[in-house]
């Protein structure tokens, strides 16, 4: 992976900046150029838009055979969280106990390290998710 | 639109080939389906071939003309090209194969499928599998493709009361009918009990909730229905065959306790062949995970919405229930050799529509409806066979 297929996603990923239809207002995450309710009349026109961070989970899973890049992680929590502004995200939730997790719990999004490309490799940032206590 | 008859098929066994490539595969089910239809492989118009990751996995694209070259066809300069729709591909070689025939542009098409997944270790069969998902937004997030599967099981179980001993049913029911088919990877019987207790893949997955890595091939050879007699007695109509897609990623879906792409193929499907649900006497369901099966059950119609589990917990769905689901073993069981799968589930469906399946027939079948999926019901491929 060269370094500008990271570099291009680093508004979103690092501060969670998706997008809002201004024709229905509905808000997207991750960010997409077109609305699927208002198709061609939201294209060239969707409004950059920061996420709180704040959410609850939606579903979840504990990882215990990972993609390649995780090894060290497993088994580790997957989660969709669904956002205040309404998006559902997928991410890890860290810093909690697998036990400890449940559907609802509220949590927000941290700013980490997701993993690099061999020892020489890219490293790749982005959002986790944190129990929001 | 003419009508379309399958009139030859074949497949290789389902399994760990260490002595035998991706071509080997292809071209031997290939041939088998053109022997079965009596025909020449040079009276083949056209070829269509699944394969969902070949480029990745052994470093292949070009996949259609080297498998048409090794299968003596340089020759001829038949037209050959690859359909990808990850672990859907092979349903979606199936439509563009039907679409071509029924058009009247060719005649004769042969459909295949193939994957050869033993070549490289597991974890990099895991990434590969993963692309099927979004990479820039699951993937690269730690999301392996079971952990997507897992989130839509723990959520149906919170959202109907779906237990994990109900779920464990589609792979209990999987293995038993494997183990009656000859051609299947995996041909012991399990319990509910032993899937309980494997080691957890993506919780509340364990690994016999999830379809084995698998190499192998399957094909069929497609005609119009007016001249299918001419090569065989037993020509089998696809009566549907209806392709949709859905969000790529759950996470965008309004609900993920039931796929949109999954009820509108269904409803496509039952429309274009003039029947119902309750016309259907066995399926093939994408089984990838047993959650996949269970949410396809319940969108083609089956049964209601979060009754998938109840349904399969009274043993509906093992042959002699109501509704048989994979009597082949599925790919739970009979293997998921990802491009080849939506070819294979076809393969068996004519082999029970002949009354061929031996001791796993499904008594009395004359219409079956195949469910194929590319990533978590992303792109959905259902056919619906019938005996003419």
């Amino acid at each position: 992976m060269v370094v500008p297929r990271v570099w291009r996603e680093r508004v979103a990923r690092y501060r969670m900046v998706g997008k809002k239809c201004p024709a229905c207002g509905k808000v997207y995450f991750p960010p997409r150029d077109v609305c699927p309710t208002c198709h061609r009349e939201s294209y060239g026109k969707m409004e950059d838009v920061e996420l709180s961070g704040r959410g609850k989970v939606y579903s979840y899973t504990v990882v215990y055979q990972n993609v390649l890049g995780y090894e060290l992680q497993k088994p580790y929590i997957m989660a969709i969280v669904e956002m205040e502004e309404g998006p559902r995200v997928t991410g890890q939730i860290v810093d909690c106990r697998p036990e400890d997790v449940e559907i609802g719990m509220p949590v927000r999004a941290v700013f980490r390290r997701l993993g690099e490309e061999g020892k020489d490799g890219v490293i790749v940032y982005g959002y986790k998710f944190v129990p929001d206590l | 639109m003419r009508d379309v008859a399958i009139i030859g098929i074949g497949q290789t066994k389902y399994g760990e080939h260490w002595k035998r490539s991706l071509r080997d595969l292809a071209v031997e089910a290939g041939l088998k389906a053109v022997e079965d239809a009596n025909i020449y492989a040079k009276e083949i118009d056209a070829i269509f071939g699944g394969n969902m990751a070949a480029g990745t996995v052994i470093g292949q694209d070009h996949l259609a003309t080297i498998i048409a070259d090794f299968a003596g066809l340089a020759e001829h300069n038949v037209p050959a090209v690859k359909v990808e729709a990850a672990c859907g591909s092979g349903g979606a070689a199936l439509h563009m194969g039907f679409m071509a025939v029924a058009s009247g542009l060719y005649d004769m098409v042969l459909v295949g499928g193939v994957e050869k997944m033993t070549d490289v270790p597991g974890e990099h069969m895991t990434d590969a599998l993963a692309s099927a998902a979004d990479r820039e937004w699951e993937v690269t997030f730690g999301a392996t493709f079971p952990s997507l599967g897992a989130m839509m099981a723990r959520r149906h179980m919170y959202e109907y009361g779906t237990t994990r001993e109900q779920l464990a049913m589609f792979p209990v029911v999987a293995h038993e009918n494997a183990s009656k088919n000859p051609m299947a990877q995996l041909r012991n019987r399990i319990t509910v009990e032993k899937v309980l207790n494997a080691p957890v893949i993506a919780d509340p997955l364990t690994l016999l909730d999830c379809s084995p890595i698998t190499d192998g091939a399957a094909a069929v050879v497609l005609a119009p229905m007016e001249v299918a007699r001419k090569y065989t007695d037993t020509p089998v109509k696809i009566s549907a065959s209806v392709a949709t897609t859905d969000y790529i990623s759950i996470h965008s879906r309004p609900s993920i306790t039931t796929v949109k792409a999954n009820v509108e193929a269904g409803r496509k499907a039952y429309r274009m062949a003039g029947v119902g649900p309750g016309d259907i006497d066995f399926v093939e369901l994408h089984d990838a995970f047993s959650i996949i099966s269970l949410i396809a059950l319940e969108d083609l119609g089956f049964v209601e919405k979060g009754q998938g589990g109840k349904f399969a917990e009274e043993g509906q769905i093992a042959l002699g229930g109501k509704l048989p689901v994979n009597p082949s073993g599925g790919l739970k069981a009979k293997g998921h050799p990802v491009g080849a799968t939506g070819v294979g589930q076809v393969v068996e469906t004519v082999i029970q529509l002949r009354g061929e399946a031996g001791e796993r027939q499904v008594d009395g079948a004359k219409r079956a409806l195949t469910h194929n999926v590319g990533g978590t019901a992303s792109s959905v491929f259902v056919h619906i066979l019938e005996v003419v």
